[in-house]
């Protein structure tokens, strides 16, 4: 190995690159953060105040204080009064949670199928599956808000999650994994006269665990963060999405930019810690999914 | 392929087979053609008929006039080559960048590799939301630290109105595009770099190759396939590119940063042309399905 030293040097500037490249791409959440605490004096300085010389609560307070909604609704039935924003984290959880139930159900039992059995019209189902994926998600978007009008869903959760987990990718994701369900295991459990719902339940789904593991973790972070979706289909304040509150917020008071930050915050820091713990199934289905050739 | 191999299974188990597959698949399917596939329908029958989005007002019929007109309309024109201009500039760099980060990244410890792989996705994570009000604030006139710094070093003399200004405010929306799209692209590759034959490495290594060299000669082959799934997410996703526009620029000035994206928003939501805003996505439908097919093309050839 001649090359060695160079090796050595080379990897130590790359190093130091990455680093200071690092710390860019942190800087945006560094902000957003500091920027929650600090007085308005600070925010609306000249001269950017880089680290709060007092962390202040006001900026949350100034947010909690707008607007109020119950904290739940479910038929006639309410929860206690609650800050707006404290309502929209409610929908917001309520919505990636449903969405990524349904999709982890939904989508694993049809992966299964693609995958094990061998029916009449699959090659034709995949290959819908696969266009539908290349096609812009959110063209279909335009169209949709007029079908949930006809469906009374408009302004409601559902209309933002229906679409999440019908958007075929969740499939696409359990059929690579199924692939690895040897055929033989299913065999036997037919010849040893298991119903069909008992072969998936108790062979498939064990087998498949990190799949679903990976698509519940994606299904999350991208409904939580589907912004286009929730803002055609929500639109009454108590509906709203976290992500979409501040950006009504932000829309109505542009230049009080602690506030706002305080609301980036509330928004960004749940998803972000949710990701940290699941970082490894996340960084999984990324691969998973990619088509290979 | 499978049938041939069990001449045994028989119609009647096929039948079976064929029932229960599809009891699997019917939860799924709800979904997939209630909320998918037929809206993609809606979305060319409307896009061939003047609609107001209103219940009270029915739809006319107008054939392809509202295609006839995209051709003739300015903004739709240069919201394309807006999003054009997005797509070439960023799709090679994030490409690239995310390659080298990757190669230098692949091989290190493992907490290293995470840590890294972590903070290059987080402004994914983030949220467009929370990463567009926070560069909105950094871009900022008076009180954003681009002025600030930018002038503490000399580069420039007055403050800038980035966002304001129609030469800079396209480049301004591609910088934030560009840290929200390279965290896939470097996952993806970490691992096709990972999986790369060790020992055809080797080879090339005995046979007097450098670094440069056998990058090129056997690393870049193999990771060919992660290069092109890149190319066309990051070309889906920059065509694709909205939240960025409505909460920063809302096209402006004078559509400097109009995209088609925001711009079938606008018509369809703003001025209520449904009709016309559907003609538009399909035409972003086809472009998108275009490239994608090429993608496809190129990579049979290879």
């Amino acid at each position: 190995m001649r090359t060695r030293k160079n090796k050595g040097a080379y990897y130590v500037v790359s190093l130091i690159i990455l680093i200071i490249l690092a710390l860019l791409f942190l800087f945006p959440l560094y902000w957003i953060v500091t920027g929650a605490f600090k007085t308005g004096a600070e925010i609306n300085s000249v001269t950017p105040v880089w680290w709060p010389t007092e962390w202040v609560t006001n900026n949350f307070e100034k947010l909690f204080s707008k607007r109020s909604a119950p904290l739940f609704e479910i038929g006639s039935l309410t929860g206690p009064v609650v800050p707006g924003a404290i309502r929209w984290l409610v929908n917001t959880v309520f919505m990636a949670v449903v969405a990524m139930v349904l999709t982890c159900i939904t989508a694993s039992m049809a992966g299964y199928a693609l995958a094990k059995k061998r029916f009449t019209g699959r090659h034709i189902l995949f290959t819908l599956i696969v266009c539908a994926m290349a096609l812009p998600k959110q063209v279909i978007l335009i169209p949709l808000i007029r079908e949930m009008s006809t469906l009374g869903l408009y302004d409601k959760i559902w209309a933002v999650i229906f679409p999440t987990v019908g958007w075929p990718f969740g499939v696409f994701l359990m059929k690579q994994f199924s692939e690895g369900v040897p055929g033989e295991i299913l065999e036997a459990a037919r010849i040893d006269g298991a119903s069909e719902a008992r072969t998936f339940s108790s062979i498939v789904v064990p087998i498949i665990k990190p799949g679903i593991g990976a698509l519940a973790i994606f299904t999350f972070i991208n409904s939580w963060n589907d912004y286009f979706m929730q803002l055609i289909m929500l639109s009454s304040s108590s509906k709203l999405t976290i992500s979409l509150g501040i950006a009504t917020m932000q829309a109505e008071n542009s230049t009080d930019f602690g506030i706002i930050m305080a609301g980036a915050a509330l928004a960004a820091l749940p998803i972000i810690i949710v990701f940290l713990i699941f970082q490894k199934y996340f960084t999984q289905g990324i691969t998973m999914g990619a088509v290979k050739g | 392929m499978k049938q041939t191999n069990k001449p045994s299974m028989s119609r009647v188990l096929r039948r079976r087979e064929t029932f229960s597959a599809y009891l699997f698949l019917l939860p799924s399917l709800i979904f997939f053609i209630g909320f998918v596939i037929i809206p993609m329908v809606l979305c060319l029958y409307t896009s061939f008929f003047d609609s107001k989005l209103n219940a009270n007002t029915p739809d006319v019929f107008v054939g392809f006039a509202n295609y006839v007109e995209l051709w003739r309309d300015p903004v739709f024109k240069k919201a394309l080559v807006n999003t054009l201009v997005i797509v070439v500039v960023s799709v090679p760099t994030v490409a690239a960048f995310s390659l080298w980060v990757a190669s230098a990244i692949y091989k290190m410890k493992d907490w290293m590799l995470s840590a890294f792989r972590c903070i290059f996705y987080l402004p994914v994570v983030t949220g467009s939301v929370a990463v567009t009000v926070v560069w909105k604030w950094m871009y900022n006139n008076y009180y954003g630290i681009f002025n600030y710094v930018l002038k503490g070093v000399g580069a420039i003399d007055n403050n800038i109105n980035w966002l304001g200004n129609p030469s800079t405010a396209l480049w301004c929306i591609i910088i934030i595009l560009f840290t929200t799209s390279v965290g896939q692209p470097i996952v993806l590759y970490v691992s096709a770099l990972g999986n790369v034959d060790a020992s055809l490495v080797e080879a090339a290594n005995v046979d007097g190759a450098n670094n440069l060299q056998s990058f090129w000669k056997v690393k870049w082959p193999s990771i060919m396939p992660t290069t092109l799934y890149i190319i066309v997410i990051t070309t889906i996703n920059s065509f694709q590119c909205f939240a960025l526009i409505q909460l920063l620029t809302s096209g402006g000035p004078n559509n400097a940063t109009q995209t088609v994206m925001y711009y079938i928003y606008y018509t369809a939501f703003k001025l209520y042309r449904f009709g016309y805003g559907n003609a538009m996505g399909i035409i972003l439908a086809i472009f998108i399905a275009v490239l994608s097919a090429f993608q496809f093309w190129l990579a049979k050839e290879k």
